[in-house]
């Protein structure tokens, strides 16, 4: 088996998927993907609610996640020849106090101060857009460009594309170890020993790429976090927006399919045995959801949308975030280890920006400018000022 | 270590059979042909399966397909069906109302 190639993809999620296409379809094929679980997707990437949004997003995400709105979304079925349901029929984000609402007010301000149209609505308005919410809902902030898609079908589509274009797919590898050649990334070593070589390594492995970027040198400042999400069974066509609310209590959609996905956190509940007892704090590493979560969500989904009080929940799951420190991922090349590129620490919402960052992850490859400047997302962000 | 290009060589082309209209999957409406196709452009998995066509993902959540499913994969790839790593199972175990959920968990402590 040929194990050299010229770019390593470390992680078989959507944004290494991506990545991989986008590689390939400008002709460099030469690429081998590596997954350390046993189907692609396995992580984040199909476990989110599946929102492609600019509201509500830091000012350093805003640009790509408005270039891939603007220019990839709208073609990426056709393109992938998958159906990836992607939905542009706005983001409301509902209220029910007037402290929500000066929160909405707030959110909705800095948005357009970059350039994003998102506006207050009233009660009124809210009904128009959504009759099934309920009149508890005083107002809510609108983004008429924000959507959603289907992330099951856009991860498999983007692998399925790069596989029909030559990438090379490893599933049950995962990685321990990056090695230097020559001050330059060149080995990629597997937990079973197994060594790949390549010119540029691309470390898309969400929460894991902490440990791999270390063998290296390197510490990227995330750690993990658990997010829940449900799915109702088939409803009768009610609403194409994507919702969310002031406190984050739940966000979600109605899918094309007709069921209902939301996704929710309840915090982080910790008990007694994620207590480190050498120094008596909750060690992050062992933080778990609980069947409280659960309810929790359908609380606050039916407090908001009674339409949906006898839906019937067929499936909850779970899934790691890798929650990057200030909340937003670390995107570009590494300066002490040549031909290394980092792409993680989404913080749960890299979904709806993996085109952009695929596409200006083939464009770092080769040495181009990216579409958009993400100078701001360099992993050195951290660092002192001296 | 699994090499999924290797994999694709490997079981070669789809060839269309006889049956591959018959229905496997009935929540979803999924039929064999789907499933083998699928197969052929590297979906191997059954969470691959279930996420790129919906079989299984119904209201009986793979309860009734999941095993015709797995013998398909299993034949397709020439592994034996035991090798084919089942899905997971989630809560909760049968459709449940979103208001019955709602009361479970006790108290709310806001």
């Amino acid at each position: 088996m040929n194990n050299t190639a010229d770019v390593i993809i470390i992680g078989g999620g959507v944004n290494g998927c991506a990545a991989a296409y986008y590689l390939a379809k400008r002709g460099v094929r030469d690429v081998i993907v590596l997954e350390a679980a046993k189907s692609i997707g396995h992580g984040g990437s199909s476990r989110n609610g599946g929102g492609v949004r600019q509201s509500g997003r830091d000012v350093r995400e805003l640009p790509y996640a408005m270039y891939g709105i603007q220019y990839m979304w709208p073609t990426l079925s056709e393109e992938l020849g998958v159906d990836v349901e992607y939905t542009q029929k706005g983001n409301l984000r509902m209220g029910k106090t007037e402290e929500h609402i000066k929160k909405l007010q707030t959110l909705a301000s800095n948005a357009r101060a970059v350039g994003l149209d998102v506006k207050m609505i009233d009660k009124k308005e809210v009904k128009e857009i959504c009759p099934y919410l309920s009149d508890e809902v005083i107002g809510a902030s609108w983004c008429p460009t924000d959507g959603h898609a289907n992330p099951l079908t856009t991860t498999l589509g983007y692998y399925k594309r790069a596989l029909e274009l030559g990438v090379r797919f490893f599933t049950e590898a995962s990685v321990k170890e990056l090695k230097k050649v020559k001050g330059k990334i060149r080995k990629v070593i597997l937990a079973d020993g197994t060594v790949f070589e390549g010119e540029t390594v691309i470390l898309a492995a969400g929460y894991e790429s902490r440990a791999i970027a270390r063998t290296v040198g390197i510490d990227i400042p995330m750690m993990r976090l658990i997010d829940e999400a449900l799915v109702t069974e088939m409803q009768p066509p009610m609403t194409d927006v994507m919702f969310g609310c002031a406190t984050a209590d739940f966000y979600g959609h109605q899918t094309v399919h007709g069921s209902f996905v939301f996704g929710s956190d309840s915090g982080w509940e910790p008990t007694d045995e994620m207590i480190d007892p050498s120094n008596n704090c909750v060690d992050p590493s062992k933080l778990i959801t609980n069947a409280f979560t659960l309810s929790a969500s359908c609380r606050a989904i039916q407090d908001y949308i009674p339409a949906l009080t006898d839906a019937k929940i067929v499936r909850s799951w779970c899934g790691w975030l890798d929650e990057s420190f200030d909340g937003v991922p670390f995107l570009g090349p590494v300066d002490e280890v040549p031909g290394l590129i980092l792409a993680c620490g989404f913080t749960g919402h890299g979904f709806g920006t993996a085109p952009s960052v695929g596409l200006m992850l083939s464009q770092m490859v080769v040495g181009e400018p990216t579409v958009v400047d993400i100078s701001a997302l360099s992993y050195n962000r951290f660092l002192p000022v001296r | 270590m699994f090499d999924i290009q290797e994999k694709l060589k490997e079981i070669g082309p789809y060839i269309e059979e006889a049956d591959d209209d018959l229905l496997v999957c009935r929540c979803e409406e999924v039929t064999k042909g789907e499933i083998r196709r699928a197969l052929h452009q590297g979906i191997f998995t059954i969470e691959e399966m279930r996420r790129y066509l919906r079989s299984g993902m119904g209201l009986c959540q793979g309860q009734t397909c999941g095993k015709l499913v797995k013998g398909i994969i299993a034949k397709e790839l020439h592994v034996s069906p035991v090798d084919v790593y089942p899905a997971s199972s989630r809560a909760p175990m049968r459709p449940t109302e979103m208001r019955i959920l709602a009361e479970d968990g006790g108290v709310c402590h806001e």
